[in-house]
């Protein structure tokens, strides 16, 4: 029995959430009493390999193959799949990113297996795993369990376990190059190069406060209120994802899991439910402040302070008082 | 071009939610259903796809008997035809299920296209429209901002995270998780809606396509979240509050 955590890389560079991922498969090792194998994927990784067996795991998987230097989802399932068939792990585990959005599904269903996506926790009850994962745009929480045989395929959400939680051994551990057979023919997708549309983008992450507007906010016309507000706490704007989906403000403000991740001294969010492809992208913030109208709201449950109020009369009140104050 | 569109109802958006006796589900009473959110985006672009390569739109939905009407509205918004894999344990399936009822109806016909939303707004799985894809052996692609379905095949910008894309191009036929926000979603017009009533419109019942209804996935309990932090709510009229909040702000959580 043995737990295998996929990790993630672009370019010979670690995605961030891998090691959040190694956490939560630490964890689950132990808990399962079992091993922990940890896979790096691509080509010419391993120096990535080598990394990685700094921490406490048992192995470390080097897949390297010229045909994984790009990535597509056809390539990267086929590896994967010779993976897991040789190595027969009880759970795999991976970083919820795009990537794993992209492949897991596809992998896990190729397999006839379910896949239990974005978790935030896990557990073992009764040797069995149990994921926590969150439903209705974050307004209930659910346990989950999966029927029928190994493996279990899952991902966890960014910020659900922390990356310096990973254990590091005294010696580095085994590194194993594991061969996969992989067809560059059978591959359908031609993927070209990332790129970035806005070259000069606004660096949020830099931001000390960010007052943040949902669809609270009803219309293009409100915002230059909290504009204003930003102004008068010397803060950057940034809004939720619907908010520059309709081209209200530009997409280089948005904040959540398809724009930045920010974790300022202080973020304000105004008229913001708090789904959580918000939330992922905030809840590192030191203290975070929630006005929103409806007091049911999941916002309110990572908010250090709540205001169950109009926020078109709270806003010009909190200016009024700073210029007051000032 | 035959574009085939998921579509699947949710609970409407700021529902009041109310768990049943067990704990492992919501009580459907008393709440109102819509189209979940991304797949409004996905039915968008398909009508926009077969305004310019002309074809069908198909809108399909594997879900209970309520979920005809998002079937109607996705009619009544412009799709020529509708399909409901109508059973009630659909309303919680899991995405295999779900995608196998649609794997199966899409077999049956030919299809160039088939466009689902990123995610459901209900339990947020993400995975369907990529499942499906793999049920029917065909390439997909996720997260798609715009797409370019000219010489046959799909040319398509892929969103990948902290504002970078990818240009990623597969051949027909494929699949394609379309982002929201992709487009500016058109409303039913009156002449619209009187029209889908007479549009073609096919129930099956998983038996028909040779299918069970079978989850692997088990919502063993439903619970509100426990506060991750402790919340201190303020009270009083706007000025009170401002002024608390500023003070707080400054001299306990000292960020101003």
């Amino acid at each position: 029995m043995s737990v295998l955590v996929v990790t993630e890389q672009q370019a010979g560079k670690w995605h961030r959430m891998s090691f959040e991922a190694l956490a939560a498969g630490q964890q689950a090792a132990r808990e399962l009493q079992c091993q922990l194998r940890v896979a790096v994927v691509g080509s010419d990784v391993e120096h990535l390999a080598a990394e990685v067996s700094a921490a406490a795991v048992d192995e470390v998987i080097r897949i390297d193959h010229a045909a994984l230097d790009d990535y597509t989802a056809d390539g990267f399932t086929s590896a994967l799949r010779q993976a897991v068939s040789t190595l027969d792990p009880e759970l795999v585990l991976f970083p919820h990113t795009y990537q794993v959005r992209d492949i897991v599904p596809k992998l896990a269903a190729s397999m006839g297996k379910p896949f239990v996506s974005d978790a935030i926790a896990l557990r073992v009850d009764d040797g069995k795993p149990v994921f926590v994962r969150q439903m209705f745009q974050g307004k209930l929480n659910a346990d989950v369990t999966v029927d029928g045989d190994s493996p279990l395929f899952a991902s966890v959400q960014s910020g659900a376990y922390r990356a310096d939680a990973v254990e590091k051994a005294d010696a580095p551990a085994p590194v194993r190059q594991l061969d996969v057979d992989l067809d560059s023919a059978a591959i359908r997708a031609r993927p070209e190069a990332p790129f970035q549309d806005a070259k000069d983008a606004v660096d949020l992450t830099a931001a000390d406060i960010i007052v943040s507007v949902g669809r609270g906010i009803q219309d293009p016309g409100n915002i230059p209120q909290a504009e204003a507000l930003a102004k008068a706490l010397g803060g950057e704007l940034a809004a939720s994802r619907p908010i520059c989906d309709n081209g209200w403000l530009p997409l280089e403000r948005q904040i959540g899991s398809s724009g930045q991740t920010v974790s300022p001294n202080l973020y304000l969010a105004l008229g913001i439910s708090g789904a959580i492809q918000h939330v992922v992208g905030m809840k590192g913030a030191k203290t975070i402040v929630a006005i929103n109208k409806d007091s049911g709201a999941p916002i309110f449950e990572i908010a250090d302070y709540g205001i169950v109020a109009d926020l078109f009369e709270v806003v010009p009140a909190l200016i009024e008082a700073l210029e007051n104050q000032s | 071009m035959n574009i085939f569109v998921c579509v699947k109802q949710v609970v409407a958006r700021d529902s009041l939610l109310r768990r049943n006796d067990g704990e492992t589900w919501i009580l459907d009473d008393g709440l109102s259903f819509e189209m979940n959110e991304p797949d409004t985006f996905a039915l968008e672009e398909g009508l926009r796809l077969k305004e310019k390569h002309g074809g069908e739109v198909i809108a399909i939905t594997a879900g209970p008997s309520r979920s005809a009407s998002t079937v109607r509205e996705a009619l009544a918004k412009g799709a020529d035809r509708g399909i409901h894999i109508e059973d009630d344990r659909y309303a919680q399936a899991d995405t295999f299920a779900t995608a196998q009822a649609l794997a199966a109806a899409i077999r049956r016909e030919p299809h160039d296209v088939i466009l689902t939303g990123l995610q459901s707004d209900d339990v947020g799985f993400g995975q369907t429209g990529v499942v499906l894809a793999e049920l029917l052996g065909l390439p997909h692609a996720t997260i798609i901002m715009e797409i370019d379905a000219s010489d046959g095949r799909l040319r398509c910008k892929r969103e990948l995270e902290a504002g970078w894309f990818q240009t990623v191009t597969l051949p027909q036929p494929a699949l394609l998780t379309i982002q929201s926000g992709i487009n500016k979603v058109r409303y039913a017009t009156l002449m619209g809606i009187k029209r889908a009533r007479r549009k073609p419109f096919t129930r099956y019942a998983p038996e028909d396509l040779g299918i069970e209804v079978s989850a692997q996935q088990t919502v063993q309990r439903l619970y509100t979240p426990q506060q991750s932090k402790q919340t201190q709510f303020l009270e009083g009229g706007s000025q009170e509050v401002a002024e608390q909040l500023i003070s707080k702000l400054r001299f306990e959580a000292r960020v101003l």
